[in-house]
């Protein structure tokens, strides 16, 4: 019996054996290489007491160890991909010894190859964009809660023709009225800040070989004020960076309500499991 | 937080988001089943794992709030 289980970061291709030395993975442990087939696994041996089914069920929902895990994980994944095309595993993809990952890299060879053609020489890119909450109140309440606009806000006083069959009706058809002027001019101020984004992504797809959304981040969790119109990732060509960020420079400065993040370069995760390339074209399909 | 921008070959990014690295981490990567985590490796993971950082950083802000 043993204790110890294979955990795997991904695969590269062409790989230097060098460029591990000295890296640290998940809980602390040294990263190597199983060689099959022309492909390099990134593995490190890892106690089941932390990796094993019951105790990795536990573990990710204690997020401390969850970013603990995903900053290793991706520390190895990243230092690989600057050495080599790298294909990033799924977190917590979890093997029993180095033959059971050489016997992946056996067969699913063809499929990790597929995925290696798509990615050598490219690199992800995001880019998240956020509406300042002025942009956003087309009434200039100031209400700050721009992420979650709150519908009972901003009630102006404003002259109401009586529209009711009934005097009794009259003041409660005027609330109801301002309360859908209300929702429209939200509604409005929302299509607007939506039509910005799609031509900021249409923009930034022109440069880019494809790109994905990610859903929109919870803004407890990014700690990020102002709505965020846009969470998207690019893949370029290495030789595209530089005239991507250059645009993303220039959206910045012509919309100045709208505040533009980029990251990068990342590992090409985003891009793995679409066999095809995913359509640049893509509709905003961020909001569930 | 200010944009993360490099544009050199080798350079580490600043510190990344936590939130920018588990979109990247919990929906990407090459999804093969593994031995011993066949349901947490797939879609598993990203529900179990939303609940942690839900939890945890509905505590934190709590925290926060009271000092």
């Amino acid at each position: 019996m043993t204790d110890t289980a294979v955990y795997l970061y991904g695969v590269c291709r062409g790989l230097d054996p060098g460029a591990l030395d000295g890296t640290t993975g998940v809980a602390g442990t040294p990263v190597r290489g199983v060689v099959a087939g022309g492909l390099t696994a990134l593995v490190s041996t890892v106690r089941l007491d932390d990796y094993g089914e019951a105790a990795l069920r536990a573990n990710l929902e204690d997020l401390a160890w969850l970013e603990d895990t995903a900053r290793a994980h991706h520390d190895v994944v990243d230092r690989a991909a600057h050495a080599a095309p790298t294909a990033p595993v799924r977190i917590a993809t979890i093997y029993r010894d180095d033959a059971r990952v050489a016997e992946v890299l056996t067969t699913q060879g063809d499929r990790f190859t597929e995925v290696l053609d798509g990615i050598a020489g490219r690199s992800e890119w995001g880019v998240k964009a956020y509406a300042r909450p002025d942009a956003l109140q087309a009434g200039g309440t100031g209400d700050t809660e721009a992420a979650d606009p709150n519908p009972g806000g901003g009630l102006e006083p404003r002259a109401e023709p009586l529209t009711g069959s009934r005097p009794g009706a009259g003041a409660g058809t005027a609330y109801l009225r301002r309360r859908q002027d209300e929702r429209r001019r939200r509604a409005d101020a929302g299509r607007r800040v939506a039509e910005q984004a799609a031509g900021i992504h249409a923009e930034l797809a022109d440069h880019a070989v494809a790109t994905r959304h990610h859903p929109p981040q919870d803004p407890k969790l990014s700690g990020r004020s102002g709505l965020q119109i846009l969470n998207a990732a690019y893949l370029l060509d290495d030789d595209q960076a530089e005239g991507f960020l250059a645009v993303t420079r220039a959206i910045q400065e012509r919309l100045p309500g709208i505040d533009v993040e980029v990251t990068g370069p990342w590992p090409p995760y985003s891009f793995i499991d679409t066999g095809d390339g995913t359509p640049v074209t893509e509709p905003e399909d961020t909001a569930r | 937080m200010t944009a993360v921008l490099d544009t050199g070959g080798d350079a580490p990014m600043e510190r990344i988001a936590l939130v920018d690295l588990l979109d990247r981490l919990l929906s990407g990567g090459v999804v093969i089943t593994g031995d011993l985590v066949i349901s947490v490796a797939d879609i598993d993971l990203v529900q179990v794992s939303l609940r942690a950082l839900i939890t945890s950083v509905r505590s934190e802000l709590l925290g926060e709030e009271e000092l």
